[in-house]
């Protein structure tokens, strides 16, 4: 499966804020219907590279990004592509759980439609199907219109993530999407990201590697704006090629 | 030793008794006001002062009802002015503005609101009562309504400027433009603010007096339509209060009563929808 040609393509991707680059000269291909984890220490441009793959980091202030990143071969970053239409395709899923407070948990999960302008048809039908794919219908069925604030914070992550599902995108970016949560939600959400891959093509972006191990078939190890080593995940964990990746995944610093 | 700490205690005696004086007197003016209002006005504030038309000079009697009506419909059209212009300009500030433009913007709405009354009411009188040769509820709507305007404008913005960053990304990341996220996730979820505010900002016009005397003026009797002099409470009052007569002394102290009371609830309704959006959001 690995072995297919690959879901998306990140090539020479140097991006940054201003004078500073959070990411320098990065290449990696990422495999479809799998969980690829980047990980690394705080700051080192793990997110800005999540960010990049559906061009959410160009709209911070003084955000640039030079090279390419390519989605089933098409440039993402080309002159006539719209930055909108990126997004439509590739989901994203937030560190901090953000379900919209002024909707209930039905109007979030069909907020993307409208958001994004889509034809709304069936919207009952979608609704519950992304709340299952999310495993979170049997909890919420029974109260699909009061607020998405009354669910618990694992809840709303799983929710966020029915959200993302919604619009149908191919490729789903889970920005530390357990940070935030205790160990039981967190089991919730990787059992879930699990299920997730076989529909599509997953990026979790954690700090913690005994998650990135027990989710991942693919591991990239960043350091300071530098993609140090990207291989199979057991590979990465067990038999490292690089000194630093043996030092950070045994702990030794980080 | 005890001298020093009986000094001390004795300073701090005579400190917390002043501090508690002067909080008894900030919130007594209110209520002073209030009850020398209700108590002055008491005997003309009966169902006739907010149905009837006020009574010829030397006829006791008659009410305000016209003065009433005309100021609701000069708040509404100022309302009507002043929002929709204060509320975008501060969807632009919040949202659009960037370099030195929205910063001039900000100074000039702060320099409006500091702009005396009156010189708006010479402002709405030269713009609208000159021209049409006569005064009218237009003009003085114009007048409040450009008042209400400065805090609109920065009050929009603050509360837009309140929505946390992770609810506009949510909106972008769901393959949204820039203006639907506005309108759809980032305005409801400042609106119970923006609501309030917007209250707030018209209890602080409703009793403005002086840019009305020379645009809205006054009338005995009804004023049909939007373009004839309109009676208004605050325009009433000192009509009333300057005349020679006990009885429209009375009939000023129970408008200002009234008056006082509508601001009142405006205030108490705005905070009320505050209350509930902090616990709805918690």
């Amino acid at each position: 499966m690995s072995a297919s040609r690959p879901k998306l393509t990140v090539a020479s991707l140097t991006a940054g804020f201003g004078e500073n680059a959070a990411i320098r000269d990065i290449s990696l291909e990422l495999h479809a219907n799998a969980v690829t984890a980047i990980i690394g220490p705080s700051g080192c441009g793990k997110s800005t590279l999540l960010r990049c793959l559906n061009r959410m980091h160009e709209l911070g202030a003084g955000a640039w990004v030079k090279g390419g990143v390519r989605l089933d071969g098409d440039d993402l970053y080309g002159a006539p592509v719209d930055p909108v239409q990126v997004r439509r395709r590739i989901g994203m899923v937030f560190q901090r759980p953000n379900p919209f407070p002024s909707l209930s948990i039905f109007e979030n999960v069909a907020s993307g439609l409208k958001l994004s302008g889509m034809p709304r048809k069936d919207l009952e039908a979608l609704v519950q199907s992304s709340l299952e794919q999310a495993a979170l219908w049997d909890e919420v069925k029974d109260r699909l219109h009061r607020s998405a604030l009354a669910l618990s914070g694992g809840q709303q992550q799983r929710l966020c993530i029915a959200r993302a599902l919604a619009v149908d995108p191919q490729v789903l970016l889970m920005d530390e999407p357990a940070s935030a949560l205790d160990p039981i939600a967190t089991a919730r959400i990787e059992e879930l990201i699990h299920e997730l891959k076989r529909r599509l093509t997953v990026v979790v972006v954690t700090h913690n590697m005994q998650q990135a191990a027990r989710i991942s078939s693919h591991t990239a190890f960043l350091y300071m704006g530098e993609l140090v080593e990207y291989d199979r995940t057991e590979v990465l964990f067990t038999n490292p090629k690089v000194r630093r990746t043996e030092d950070y995944v045994t702990g030794k610093f980080g | 030793m005890s001298g020093v700490s009986f000094r001390r205690r004795a300073v701090n005696a005579v400190m917390l008794g002043l501090m508690g004086l002067c909080t008894l007197l900030a919130v007594g003016v209110l209520l002073f006001i209030l009850g020398f209002l209700f108590v002055k006005g008491a005997s003309s504030l009966n169902w006739a002062f907010l149905t009837k038309l006020p009574k010829p000079v030397g006829e006791s009697g008659g009410g305000m009802a016209n003065a009433i009506l005309g100021s609701f419909k000069v708040l509404a059209l100022a309302t009507a002015i002043g929002f929709p212009i204060g509320f975008l300009a501060g969807v632009y500030l919040s949202e659009y503005g960037h370099g030195p433009f929205p910063a001039v913007v900000r100074y000039v709405t702060d320099l409006l609101n500091g702009v005396p009354s009156i010189v708006m009411g010479v402002f709405a009188y030269t713009l609208v009562v000159l021209p049409m040769k006569h005064f009218s509820a237009i003009a003085g709507g114009l007048a409040l309504g450009v008042m209400m305007i400065p805090i609109a404008v920065r009050s929009t913005e603050e509360f837009l400027r309140g929505v946390p960053r992770d609810l506009r990304e949510a909106a972008m990341a769901l393959g949204s433009r820039k203006w639907r996220s506005i309108a759809s996730v980032v305005v409801p979820t400042a609106a119970q603010g923006i609501l309030t505010a917007v209250m707030l900002d018209l209890a602080r016009v409703a009793g403005e007096t002086a840019p009305l005397l020379f645009t809205s003026f006054n009338n005995r009797f009804w004023s049909p339509g939007w373009n004839q002099p309109t009676a208004t409470l605050p325009v009433m009052i000192f009509t009333y209060a300057i005349s020679p007569y006990d009885d429209w002394h009375r009939q000023a102290w129970a408008a200002g009563f009234l008056l006082l009371a509508s601001i009142f609830a405006i205030n108490i309704a705005a905070r009320f929808l505050v209350s509930r959006g902090f616990s709805h959001s918690h």
